[in-house]
């Protein structure tokens, strides 16, 4: 099993850098974004497999935290630090 | 290994392929609102399947509520997150994608 | 070499490689949002090393510090340094153009190659298998009045270091108030969806924050990690709009910002008067201290961090 989790574990990796990708090319602010998100979820994927492997309960905990952060700074971007003028849509 | 070991395996294993699902959506959808849905959706599932995965193989229930936990957690915050973007993104103008 | 080991060399150079990889896209994108959110990329792979190394404690305070909240906060003054950038634009019209100074490069280049030269070989002669100080911390597991080794030296035997953390927290606080006030931002009323995520994650967080107070004395958690997750649950509600009763901001507010490092700096004063070594704790005092001064901590670090995101020093009632 430990082959494994960090088999995927290297993938997951890949993925998160393939991402990266999009966080430095994104023509729009929210593209890179995006890529905290995708860090946020892929984080936790990976977190939680290498507490399995560990078999450290305590890194779950971590998951959670990372979870619930990346959230807290998604809306820190979309409530502050989004570059550009709102206008008001009629359509919602 | 155990046959809870192949469905575990397994089950991480179509997990981590919907996280490549997702990243490739993200990077060849061609605008935002396309690239939101990519990664929300695929990511949530694909995390989910890991978590399944990862359940089959947990010492105690106690362990199972709390991976269990996590991922509702995450599907609240992804979801929140990607509507807050969406209408963010529509309100300052960023034009959706026609054929 | 066995599979399992070269997957995981696999592993650990995609970290470190990335690690790399990313601190250097951050430094040198022209666009500062580009940087700041390539910043807080880096502050979460940074976490993952630290889950790779399997430093539970360290991962956690990564994670809520230098990923979460230090992208908050840095989104924040980003915010703030673009709305200054507008002001000041439409009042100079001069119509002049910033040139960046070129000054040439190869000496800081130098200089930095020296010091990775000399880090590198410090860290490579370490001998592999060192215990370091765990052994002498695992002797003195027993008296220190916790079980978990990290917080056994966070809280008894370095709490010395802790002490003057917390201070200079609260002094960072001080620097930005006296800062003066920044342009005010009108912001939208949050949304349903927004006002839900935060009376949802509100009380997980807080929850969460309490968990690590009470399991850091026997896994890993602590003070830090709290206050930490406690400063993300303040600076969520912060954005969702809510804003504290003007009652507290004043003497209440103060009163928690300073419980803390007040609390830590009596017990120091404490312990030298009755004779033992500064910080010393009498052992069967021990663990009751350190709830009672953990719980202190972490109330008066999230309420920092907090308003420290705010950034505005509260303003003065006004007397009639």
């Amino acid at each position: 099993m430990q082959t494994i989790y960090f088999t995927l574990g290297s993938f997951l990796l890949l993925t998160l850098g393939a991402g990266i990708w999009r966080a430095l090319r994104g023509p729009t602010a929210a593209d890179r974004m995006l890529a905290v998100q995708l860090f946020g979820t892929t984080a936790v994927a990976t977190t939680l497999l290498l507490a399995e492997a560990f078999g450290n309960a305590a890194l779950r905990d971590v998951a959670l935290v990372f979870a619930l952060l990346a959230a807290v700074t998604a809306v820190a971007f979309v409530r502050r630090a989004w570059p550009g003028e709102e206008v008001e849509c009629d359509s919602e | 290994m155990t046959p809870s070991d192949y469905v575990a395996s397994s089950l991480l294993i179509f997990g981590t392929l919907f996280f490549f699902a997702g990243t490739v959506g993200l990077l060849r959808f061609p605008d935002v609102y396309t690239r939101l849905h990519a990664l929300t959706k695929s990511d949530n599932v694909g995390l989910g399947l890991v978590i399944a995965g990862l359940a089959v193989q947990a010492e105690s229930w106690f362990v199972v509520g709390k991976l269990l936990l996590i991922w509702l957690l995450v599907l609240l915050a992804g979801a929140s997150v990607a509507h807050l973007i969406a209408k963010g993104a529509m309100r300052r103008g960023v034009q959706m994608w026609k054929r | 070499m066995e599979a399992l080991t070269l997957l995981q060399w696999t592993f650990d150079s995609l970290i470190g490689l990335g690690l790399m990889w990313l601190a250097w896209r951050a430094l040198a994108s022209p666009q500062l949002f580009r940087a700041v959110v390539l910043f807080v990329a880096f502050g979460l792979l940074m976490a993952l090393a630290w889950v790779r190394l399997d430093a539970p404690d360290i991962a956690l305070a990564e994670v809520a510090i230098g990923a979460g909240l230090t992208g908050a906060l840095l989104l924040a003054a980003l915010a703030r340094l673009t709305t200054a950038e507008k002001a000041h634009n439409e009042a100079d019209q001069s119509g002049k153009r910033n040139h960046a100074v070129r000054t040439s490069r190869w000496f800081p280049a130098a200089l930095l190659l020296m010091v990775a030269a000399g880090l590198a070989y410090s860290v490579l002669s370490i001998p592999p298998s060192s215990a370091g100080l765990s052994v002498e911390v695992a002797a003195n597991l027993d008296i220190s009045g916790v079980s978990n080794p990290v917080t056994a030296v966070l809280l008894n035997f370095r709490g010395y270091d802790t002490l003057l953390e917390i201070l200079v927290l609260l002094l960072a606080l001080l620097g930005v108030w006296s800062l003066g006030g920044s342009p005010s931002q009108r912001a939208a009323p949050a949304g349903p969806v927004l006002d839900t995520l935060a009376r949802v994650l509100t009380p997980v967080l807080i929850l969460l924050a309490a968990y690590f107070l009470w399991v850091g004395a026997h896994a890993p958690g602590g003070a830090f990690q709290a206050g930490a997750v406690l400063g993300a649950a303040g600076v969520l509600l912060l954005l969702a709009g809510w804003r504290p009763h003007p009652g507290f901001m004043q003497l209440p507010l103060r009163l928690v910002l300073v419980a803390g490092p007040g609390l830590f700096l009596v017990t120091a004063l404490f312990t030298v008067v009755m004779g033992r070594h500064l910080l010393e704790y009498p052992p069967e005092r021990a663990r009751i201290l350190i709830v009672i001064l953990e719980t202190a901590e972490a109330l008066s670090i999230g309420t920092t961090l907090a308003a420290l995101f705010r950034g505005e020093r509260p303003q003065e009632k006004e007397r009639q």
